[in-house]
């Protein structure tokens, strides 16, 4: 399948969302809101869910299913202060040592006058830094599209999977094609040259595990879950987190 | 006078249409006067390069070369360069990549968009870094991420204050994905480094966004910037696209960023060098 086509069926209406994965891959979720600091974003769904029993923190970038849901949810472009909520459920996940499941689907932060008066780049920043030593196990997923520093801001993991269909890109096809060629018709070309498919991003080695999209794949996630979860809650924290830095810092390094 | 160009589309110099501080740059010496960006005064260049590229008119700080910059700040002939050989490759065979590195070293007579090393500043040691905004106006590829993650390492190692100059149009698309990974890449080693107990100074200059705003940008200990520097996370006509509206005059300067209390101060050129060794001052260490 071309690459421009995983984009499209990244973004296609009625693709699960955010509040699918959790609703079937976990049980009993119950939200908590707000970042305690300025407000609740409702593009970023957080909360306290069970994973095959255990408790988990989970966090999901939501685009909303519906014109409505999605206007409410701002088509899942947070703003500073859903990073700052899921950073607050993150502590909280380290502080009571449970481990932390995201689910990205985002064309990206949120690129609004509010969005940089309250600090866009230092909410995200911050998230990198501090995801870097979370002193629990993290596994980000990506359902959707995962657009730049607004999916990173929730993918500094010890694991990153995907989903066949979900892409990760630094930009998307239609900004690339528009800044660097000023020509939006390219967007095709733009696609396949970022490899931002699943595919592609296994092979470049940004991601771990890439899963089939069936009717099994609620079932496979949540025992896969499980299993990578239950390993890494066995890890010295020392060795966990030095795993995580590695995990970074061996990519794009020069031969 | 009919102006013709009074309803094009204005130009952003984030995009790469006005080529920065080409007129200014410092490999052109032979130029008497300079034109202004800001108030379009005509100023002597040897004047200008007395006020340490600051317009005696206005007060625009204008940009300047990374290593001018260096060489402005630290102690005389104290500066040793690290990984000063490393270069970019076309590592995901991005079509016309190869070529336009080419270009831009040719250009800008440098390997990649930042230069790192260690250097002393009013008699202490530190670990710098100052991007380079005649490279691709700073855009953060691989080798950019590598470099800081390196001197960041180097620095922990070595219990070494960091401070850092910024400027940078964001991450570089022609890396793909593993330039948005250096932004996790260096924010690991920026994290190791502060959780060590050392120092980080970040000096934000224009223009600073995108991935570079979102990652060791914004993670500084204290945080400063230049005078009128735009910094931001997404560039000033995407947010105009995205909320079709002008926006405010000021809207992402580093006076605005100060009210809005993303920066500690706004530190003018001129006293960069006093500023800085005062910090470094406070926060020496008895056992060092």
């Amino acid at each position: 399948m071309e690459a421009i086509e995983r984009v499209r069926a990244a973004r296609a209406k009625g693709r699960p969302t955010a509040v699918d994965f959790i609703r079937n891959v976990t049980e009993e979720f119950m939200e908590m809101h707000g970042d305690r600091r300025f407000g609740d974003d409702r593009a970023v769904v957080a909360g306290i869910s069970r994973l095959a029993g255990r408790p988990v923190t989970v966090i999901g970038l939501e685009r909303g299913s519906d014109t409505k849901e999605r206007v409410m949810r701002n088509f899942g472009c947070a703003h500073p202060e859903g990073y700052r909520k899921a950073l607050r459920l993150m502590k909280q996940a380290e502080k009571f040592h449970r481990p932390v499941l995201c689910f990205v689907d985002t064309s990206g932060a949120y690129c609004g006058l509010e969005a940089e008066e309250r600090g866009e780049a230092q909410a995200i920043a911050e998230n990198l830094m501090e995801m870097m030593t979370l002193k629990t196990p993290i596994i980000s997923v990506f359902i959707g599209e995962g657009g730049s520093g607004g999916a990173l801001g929730l993918a500094v993991a010890d694991q990153v999977w995907m989903l066949e269909n979900a892409v990760y890109s630094v930009v998307s096809p239609e900004g690339c094609a528009s800044i660097l060629w000023k020509d939006s018709s390219r967007t095709k070309e733009a696609a396949q040259f970022l490899k931002m498919t699943a595919e592609d991003l296994l092979e470049l080695g940004v991601v771990e595990r890439v899963f089939p999209e069936t009717e099994e794949t609620y079932q496979q996630l949540k025992e896969e879950l499980a299993a990578a979860f239950e390993q890494s809650m066995q890890l010295p924290v020392e060795v966990l987190l030095e795993n995580r830095y590695q995990r970074f810092r061996r990519m794009g390094v020069p031969e | 006078m009919l102006n013709k160009s009074l309803f094009k589309r204005p130009k952003n110099t984030l995009e790469g249409y006005e080529r920065p501080s080409k007129s200014v740059s410092p490999h052109v010496p032979d130029e008497m006067y300079l034109s202004c960006p800001g108030c379009k005064a005509m100023l002597p260049s040897d004047e200008l390069a007395e006020k340490l590229y600051v317009c005696p008119r206005c007060g625009r700080h204008l940009r300047i070369g990374a290593r001018q910059r260096i060489a402005l700040l630290v102690d005389r002939d104290s500066f040793r360069e690290m990984d000063a050989e490393m270069a970019s490759r076309n590592i995901i065979d991005f079509p016309g990549y190869t070529k336009k590195l080419a270009n831009t070293v040719l250009d800008s007579q440098e390997k990649e968009a930042v230069i790192t090393g260690e250097a002393m500043l009013g008699g202490r040691p530190v670990a710098l870094f100052v991007m380079e905004p005649n490279f691709m106006i700073g855009s953060m590829g691989t080798v950019v991420g590598e470099k800081i993650t390196r001197l960041f390492e180097y620095a922990t190692q070595k219990s070494l204050p960091v401070i850092g100059f910024t400027v940078s149009g964001g991450a570089r698309m022609q890396e793909g994905i593993l330039s948005l990974m250096q932004m996790a890449k260096t924010s690991g080693a920026v994290k190791r480094h502060s959780d060590a107990g050392n120092l980080y100074i970040v000096v934000l200059t224009d223009p600073t966004t995108g991935g570079v705003t979102a990652s060791f940008g914004m993670e500084g200990d204290i945080q400063i910037a230049e005078p009128g520097a735009l910094i931001g996370f997404a560039g000033p006509r995407v947010i105009e696209q995205t909320i079709r509206q002008k926006l405010p005059a000021g809207f992402q300067r580093a006076e605005f960023l100060l009210e809005k209390g993303f920066l500690d101060a706004v530190v003018p050129r001129r006293y960069h060098r006093k500023y800085l060794s005062r910090l470094l001052a406070l926060h020496e260490r008895g056992d060092a």
